[in-house]
């Protein structure tokens, strides 16, 4: 067991380490200077005026000091969680840019992937046996899972926003409402919730569905389900055991399939303008704003790399054989 | 097999209900002028408060110039300020009209002036006027927001003609100078906040641009509501002097200012009436207006907005063929700039005066020498200045130099800036058809500023050709000479004037002089001005194309009564030094549409 954890720390670590060494990287290397064009956004500044002001910028993002003492003040800021200072927020920290962003992306993920997985899974375990649903759901499943996530997130928002009116077109929560802890608040917040949190359902939905019939048909087909057919077993109980097996493709699955779905909720927060790390990724994005960039990304990184992990441990419980794996040393 | 078709419709049914319950208790968009307050969920929970609201009628929804999350509220930090923070949260001493070319007293009376030898300007503050904390504004407040600007941090050169700032009593300021430059001044006096001396004379350091001054005390007309990363809330302040000091009173409630996202959301927020004011550069605007959507602009007909700042493509003088007055002006005599102005903005911008001055300071303009000297677009005269010139066509119809080499000259516009992308493709166009090569591209902004700075005193700047649009409206004409003719030329990271770098003794000496002459002179001004109008035509340093317009445009389904050419002719933009050249008024004059019966 501890070796099997040992391993996957091990690997997790150095691809986190990787990854943020590149992270940190691109904007240093990147044509042009992050202070210059800040400087230059901000408009006509007297040429004495402007001395002072790049001086102060240099500084305060440190871009004055060698690459390597950059790199080595990279790392023991990271430690402190310190992801250094936005050039567009004018120094705001990044951390708290990124936190004040999280929870919506947040909101919109951890649902969107647990109950597009368990539905996904459930509607095609029973496209699987009844022919009826499945002439439904699998044209329907292989649509929705082609369908890129910001064209579900138009179409959303053109029919059931725009036209309809049903649900508001874009924002966090309503700009006539201000935070707290009250029902009318909870209930706008769900209302701007609901259409980036469907646009992102419903592609994942396709998929699994799609894949969980697949998996089922293929595990009803199998000898062991024919022996326990022959033994006279309940379906039920077949029924459960191809289940259980069908399950673990799909977790595998579910691993390899986090990272599109972040990408997929960043792109759909760009749509509704949903104040989560998407549409700040895209605003760091139009302003150049290199470090509040490097900051999400190092924080999308540990996301992605904490949720594979996760799913590790999800799969020694689902999974019999790696338990059995690991305790015989081989893991 | 029954047992799983109930599991599912039951299922589909449960969805459906969460669905419907949904959708009615989810907030309407604020479209009908008829609703005060939105409807809150039917079945109310057991919690005693209630949450805050803005009521529809009461508040006014702007957009536009906050682009990013508002995330300092300090006046002093003059370019990164939220929204509003001057102009609605701190004053100025005088309000200027750029429309009218009036300075209106605010903080200061109308008993503030320059002394007989012009040297000693006095400062008469207003009575009455109080702080949002309660206090008293003195004339301590305005000494220290004088002397404040002496700190390094904000790299400002008030204090290299200002000699001293001294409170002589409660209500007057005598402000001494050591080389009077009365147009800055005037630019002081209607663009710089008078802060607390209270608040901010214990943050007076090296680091005062990291106080970020969040709920502020002003004396301005709104206050400090509550702000997150996609908004600006203001608050309405009932203790404002000029109610009763200027019988003038805000209407809206509440100012919300919603962050900039992409101009399709804008877009969409203002026709469902979401957004009552929106100063984005919203393509295809023409079209909304004439369509019913209860959409206007100040002006009613094309050009629908007015123009803020002259779009001049730059040449680098440092380079050949550009450093020759006679290619430059043959280049703006080949550039079809009405091409821009109907095909690429559809009407709403006007072309340039080649002076390059704001239709605002047409009053200075030497028009007789104007039409003699200015260019106009033509190309057959392009080529004949060309030949003239001695650049000669080559086999594939563009000139070369005079050396035989080839010319291809590269034009550069941010990438993103859909509009000016389109522009530089109809200027290479155009430019074409007389024979001149220009290449046009894009690449991303920060790379545009690299290639446009000069790296050092000695070395030319990298670009060929760029187009730029830094000079706003303001008081004085100077600000435009200055970006033309400044010396020494200013490189690096500070570069922000004389991109093209021409150096002319004769025109920067009548720039400074233009700058230490009293702002009411017309008549010395006006000669100045002639004599670096002459220059400018005839050394073409700098080709002005366009107008950029006040993009602004309002939807009045719950406001109305915005400015207009017909109406009140106000400034309509919610934009930095905006509010204080007089679009406060403009709040002061809309009124709410009666709701709907």
């Amino acid at each position: 067991m501890r070796k099997y954890f040992g391993r996957k720390l091990f690997t997790y670590t150095l691809t986190f380490f990787i990854a943020a060494t590149i992270d940190w990287l691109i904007p240093r290397f990147m044509p042009g200077d992050p202070v210059a064009g800040l400087m230059a956004r901000q408009g006509a500044l007297s040429p004495e005026g402007a001395a002072a002001l790049s001086k102060y910028y240099n500084e305060l993002f440190g871009l004055n000091r060698p690459l390597w003492e950059q790199f080595f003040g990279f790392w023991t800021a990271l430690i402190q969680g310190d992801l250094g200072r936005s050039v567009f927020g004018h120094g705001r920290p990044v951390a708290e840019t990124i936190l004040s962003a999280l929870p919506y992306t947040l909101a919109l993920l951890i649902p969107a992937i647990l109950l597009s997985w368990w539905a996904g899974n459930t509607f095609g375990a029973m496209a699987a046996r009844r022919k009826w649903l499945d002439s439904a759901v699998l044209p329907v499943g292989y649509i929705l899972t082609a369908t890129p996530y910001m064209w579900l997130g138009l179409v959303l928002a053109f029919v059931l926003a725009f036209l309809l009116r049903i649900f508001p077109l874009s924002g966090g929560y309503g700009f006539n409402l201000e935070p707290s802890l009250t029902w009318a608040f909870f209930v706008d917040l769900v209302a701007h919730w609901m259409l980036p949190f469907l646009s992102l359902f419903l592609v994942g939905f396709g998929g699994w569905a799609i894949g969980m019939r697949n998996m089922i048909i293929y595990e009803l087909e199998s000898d062991y389900s024919r022996y326990l057919e022959a033994l006279g077993a309940p379906q039920s109980l077949v029924r459960k055991y191809a289940f259980r097996n069908a399950m673990l493709p799909q977790v595998t699955g579910l691993a390899l399939q986090l990272g599109v779905i972040v990408a997929g909720a960043l792109v759909t927060e760009i749509v509704f303008s949903y104040p989560g790390i998407g549409l700040l990724l895209f605003n760091a994005i139009k302003s150049e704003d290199y470090f509040l960039l490097q900051g999400i990304f190092i924080f999308v990184i540990a996301g992605v790399l904490i949720a594979n992990f996760l799913v590790d441990i999800a799969y020694i419980v689902v999974d019999p054989r790696t338990r059995v794996g690991m305790r015989g040393g081989t893991a | 097999m029954q047992r799983g078709k109930t599991r599912v419709l039951s299922l589909l049914a449960v969805l459906s209900i969460a669905a419907s319950a949904c959708g009615t208790s989810a907030t309407p968009s604020p479209a009908a002028p008829s609703g005060a307050t939105p409807t809150t969920a039917p079945s109310a929970a057991p919690t005693t408060a209630s949450a805050e609201t803005y009521p529809r009628a009461e508040t006014l929804y702007t957009a536009g110039k906050q682009w990013g999350a508002p995330s300092t509220w300090n006046p002093l930090d003059t370019n990164n300020y939220a929204m509003g923070v001057i102009g609605l949260q701190y004053e100025t001493l005088f309000m200027y009209d750029p429309l009218k070319d009036v300075y209106t007293p605010w903080l200061a009376t109308a008993d503030s002036g320059w002394d007989a030898a012009k040297t000693t300007y006095t400062i008469k503050v207003r009575p009455g006027v109080k702080w949002s904390d309660g206090s008293a504004l003195t004339a301590a407040d305005v000494a220290f927001s004088i002397q404040v600007w002496k700190n390094p941090a904000l790299a400002s050169v008030l204090w290299t003609f200002v000699s001293d700032a001294t409170a002589t009593d409660d209500s007057t300021v005598v402000v001494k100078f050591s080389a009077p430059a009365y147009a800055e001044w005037a630019q002081f006096l209607y663009q710089n906040a008078i802060v607390p001396k209270a608040v901010f004379e214990a943050k007076n350091t090296p680091d005062i641009l990291k106080f970020t001054n969040e709920n502020g005390v002003g004396t301005g007309p709104y206050l400090y509501k509550t702000h997150a990363d996609d908004r600006m809330v203001w608050i309405k302040n009932d203790n404002w002097w000029a109610k009763t000091a200027l019988n003038l009173d805000v209407k809206p409630k509440y100012i919300v200012d919603v962050v900039n996202s992409s101009n399709n959301v804008a877009l969409g927020q203002l026709i469902q009436g979401g957004l009552d004011l929106n100063n984005n550069f919203l393509p295809g605007i023409a079209s909304l207006v004439t369509g019913g959507y209860n959409i206007t602009t100040y002006f009613a007909k094309p050009p629908y907005m007015l123009a803020g700042n002259t779009a001049t493509l730059i040449p680098n003088t440092a380079k050949k063929p550009l450093d020759d007055p006679k290619f430059r002006l043959a280049l703006a005599t080949a550039i079809n700039t009405a091409d821009i102005v109907n095909k690429v903005y559809g009407g709403i911008v006007t072309a340039s005066d080649p002076t390059g001055l704001l239709p605002i300071f047409s009053k200075y303009v030497d028009t007789a020498q104007r039409d003699a000297l200015g260019f106009k677009f033509d190309t057959a005269k392009a080529k004949s200045i060309l030949a003239a010139a001695g650049y000669k066509a080559g086999s594939d119809g563009f000139v070369t130099n005079k050396d035989g080499s080839p010319i291809k000259l590269t034009l550069e516009v941010p990438d993103g800036w859909s509009d000016w992308m389109a522009a530089e493709n109809s200027i290479a166009a155009s430019a074409k058809l007389a024979g001149i090569n220009i290449d046009p591209q894009h690449p991303d902004f920060n790379t545009v500023i690299a290639d446009r700075n000069r790296p050092d005193a000695t070395a030319p700047a990298k670009f060929d050709l760029i187009i730029n649009n830094d000079i706003q409206v303001g008081n004085t004409p100077w600000t435009w000479y200055d970006y033309v003719f400044r010396q020494p030329l200013p490189n690096g990271t500070n570069e922000t004037r004389n991109f093209e770098g021409y150096s002319n003794a004769d025109a920067w000496a009548l720039t400074q002089q233009m700058d230490k002459t009293p702002v009411d002179d017309l008549a010395t001004l006006k000669t100045i001005a002639s004599k670096l109008q002459k220059i400018q035509l005839t050394d073409m340093p700098v080709i002005p194309l366009w107008y950029n317009g006040v993009w602004s445009q309002v939807n009045n389904s719950v406001w109305t009564n915005f400015p207009s050419d017909t109406g009140n002719q106000v400034l309509p933009a919610t934009w930095n030094g905006y509010w204080n050249m007089g679009a406060v008024l403009m709040l002061t004059q809309i009124k709410a549409v009666p709701p709907a019966k």
